[in-house]
């Protein structure tokens, strides 16, 4: 079977904070490469750099050294209007606390990336309407977070990301205050859109029985540093 | 983001905290209104008094005497015209004056000091002669009684301060009949002369006739009693305590000072004018009617340069009340700022949200500065409303006040359009400019930052 194109590819990506005079190196020397199509599970315990990782990936932080290319560009090299861009036309983004807007309803909140995307208005209803048909929320649309579970929270946040049809769709815990079945269905969805879709999933958690369960392939960070990679499934 | 959607967004998030989004659009509005009460107020009594000393004639009229008057209201200056032989007075100068362009009035001044009988009182008082053109003036606003039924009646107004000395009750005056005891002048020819000799003797031989004063009575009746003084802007400068139809006046030939002055120059049947008024069409004509009498030989006198002082003195009272109307909306602007720093605070993680799905900075800078422009918006119209309110509250306080006093109301607040867009289109600047630092400093945060705020 012929190898997956590459889509994305970190080269020794070191991402420090300061903490007045102390330097945290968040991300240590991190050179990563993910397949076009793939579900990456990025696993390791707290304060071991696989969500600063995402977020670099994601193009919502730079990196303080390396490049990380996606499609032939380097984020770290893009201006702010292009990397907003790029977040806005390349990428999904799942939060493990659902990040739903309270204010608006669920088909407001879902129709951001386009208002964002300036998609023509008529288009927007149509594209909405299917993004939450495939977490199964359409009846739910004109309901406000509030009103929702938790499971429906996060599937409303994933018809979200997925609703400007990105090719990549980035989940970072996305099951951490979910219980384990909507935990586990939210995972199946994220499987389902890999597959119908050829999204690629990269996925942070700290569950290893989840990961090796829906991930292809599993990237163990530790310290910041990339310990293992490449358990494939 | 496209417009609509933006402001979409930024009226639906004013909406959300709406209790500090109207406090704040109030705080905006107290100041506009601030703002627009005061200059409505400025503009108000600049329109007032403009429009009082319009009607009032004295900003419409050239005032003319003779070069060869010493008495004039004020003494030409030196340089004002161009030297030109002294002229006479006369109705020959008055037709020239009449047929002047934009001159819509040329009547002489006709004052005299006489004795007025009423009821067995006899009192010494100066009599002034009125056009028939100052009825429509706001002199006589507020008069008990009438004015004259016809420019030649036999009636006279009295000024209150006379009449309360002929009366203790002024409006039971009105109906009854005074009367006047003047000298009336008239000329004399040679051959109508009993005593030539002594008349040559008087004006050397081979001169004309001189003039005789005769006295006489007229009996007017009182139609009405006057608090103010009107008689400042018809060509005199107060004092007048009697007043008469101007054609009435004239009828009476009550001999004036510059009858000797005629008889001196010897041609005593030619009588000239003390003075006449010369009024225009609009305040913009006086400069050019009164440059055309000067040329013709005459000394002149209008108010033109004290309707620039006037304008001077609103402008810079426009200014003093703009400025502390301005710092209740500076204060306002304070409460913009606070508002959408505060709102920054609180919705850090929705600006995390927006930049993880994708806005711009400058997205982020437009939402905020949008609803800066809404509290503005929304602020400027309640603003001027409430501006409106208070410029009709000092004017109803201030009629009350003026009726207690039995004068007539003024509307001393006015808002003009140009006003009212002007501050809302100024309290959408102010809020906008307020907003600068807010949605800055929100189009700066870094998402991951925004996105951990909790």
């Amino acid at each position: 079977m012929p190898a997956a194109p590459t889509l994305i590819q970190a080269e020794s990506v070191i991402r420090e904070y300061r903490l007045g005079e102390t330097v945290i190196r968040a991300v240590d020397d991190v050179s990563l490469i993910v397949e076009k199509g793939e579900f990456l599970a990025l696993l390791g315990s707290s304060g071991s750099g696989k969500s600063t990782l995402l977020s670099l990936m994601a193009g919502l932080d730079r990196p303080t050294s390396g490049a990380i290319r996606v499609r032939d560009r380097n984020l770290a090299e893009l201006e702010a209007d292009e990397l907003a861009r790029y977040r806005r036309e390349t990428v999904g983004m799942v939060f493990q606390s659902f990040n739903l807007l309270p204010r608006m309803t669920l088909e407001e909140n879902v129709e951001l990336p386009l208002r964002l995307a300036e998609v023509d208005r008529h288009a927007r209803e149509s594209r909405v309407v299917e993004a939450l048909e495939r977490v199964r929320l359409g009846p739910r649309r004109r309901h406000r977070p509030s009103e929702l579970s938790g499971g429906e929270q996060q599937r409303g946040a994933l018809a979200r990301a997925l609703v400007n049809r990105p090719a990549i769709l980035f989940a970072d815990e996305p099951t951490g205050n979910l219980d384990s079945v909507n935990g586990e269905q939210i995972l199946l969805l994220l499987r389902e859109f890999q597959d119908s879709l050829g999204m690629t999933i990269i996925m942070v958690t700290h569950e290893r029985p989840l990961a090796e369960k829906f991930a292809n392939r599993i990237a163990l960070l530790s310290d910041g540093r990339l310990v293992s990679d490449g358990v494939r499934h | 983001m496209k417009t609509r959607d933006l402001s979409e967004l930024a009226v639906r998030n004013l909406r959300e905290a709406v209790l500090r989004n109207s406090l704040t659009t109030l705080g905006v509005a107290v100041g506009v209104a601030s703002l627009v009460a005061m200059l409505s107020l400025g503009v108000g009594l600049q329109t007032l008094a403009s429009q009082r000393l319009t009607r009032s004639g004295l900003f419409d009229a050239v005032f003319v005497t003779s070069q060869r008057n010493f008495r004039g209201p004020r003494p030409p200056a030196p340089d004002s015209a161009p030297k030109k032989e002294s002229r006479s007075l006369d109705e020959d100068a008055r037709q020239q004056f009449s047929k002047l362009s934009n001159v819509t009035e040329v009547y002489p001044q006709i004052r005299f000091v006489t004795d007025v009988r009423y009821a067995g009182k006899s009192e010494t008082t100066s009599v002034l002669g009125l056009p028939d053109s100052s009825r429509s003036g706001g002199a006589f606003e507020g008069m008990k009684g009438a004015f004259f039924s016809s420019p030649t009646a036999n009636e006279a107004i009295l000024q209150i301060d006379f009449a309360k000395v002929l009366s203790d009750q002024p409006p039971s005056l009105i109906g009854k009949e005074l009367t006047l005891r003047y000298a009336e002048r008239a000329a004399l020819s040679k051959a109508a002369d009993d005593d030539e000799a002594l008349l040559d003797a008087m004006m050397g031989a081979g001169k004309p006739g001189g003039i005789s004063i005769v006295p006489r009575e007229k009996t007017l009746r009182i139609v009405g009693v006057i608090e103010s003084d009107p008689s400042a802007g018809i060509g005199g400068f107060g004092g007048a305590r009697v007043y008469l139809p101007l054609k009435t006046a004239e009828q009476l030939h009550v001999a004036q000072p510059d009858d000797l002055q005629a008889f001196l120059s010897g041609n005593p049947a030619k009588p000239s004018y003390m003075a006449l008024t010369v009024r225009v069409r609009s305040p913009k004509d006086v400069l050019q009617v009164e440059d055309s009498i000067k040329q013709m030989g005459f000394a002149t006198f209008s108010l033109l340069d004290a309707t620039k002082s006037l304008r001077l003195v609103f402008t810079v009272f426009d200014l003093f009340l703009g400025l502390f109307g301005s710092l209740a909306l500076t204060v306002a602007c304070l409460g913009i700022i606070n508002t959408l720093v505060m709102a920054i605070l609180e919705r850090r993680r929705e600006i995390g949200i927006l930049k993880a799905l994708g806005a711009t900075d400058r997205d982020v800078r437009s939402l905020f500065f949008a609803e800066a422009g809404v509290m503005g918006l929304f602020g400027g119209f309640f603003g001027v409303a409430l501006g409106w309110l208070i410029g009709s509250a000092l004017t109803w306080g201030t009629t009350i006040y003026l009726h207690r006093q039995n004068l007539p109301g003024v509307k001393i607040s006015y808002i003009p359009w140009w006003l009212a867009l002007g501050a809302i289109i100024f309290a959408i600047i102010v809020s906008l400019v307020a907003g600068l630092y807010p949605a800055a400093r929100a189009a700066r945060l870094n998402p991951v930052d925004a996105l951990r705020y909790e």
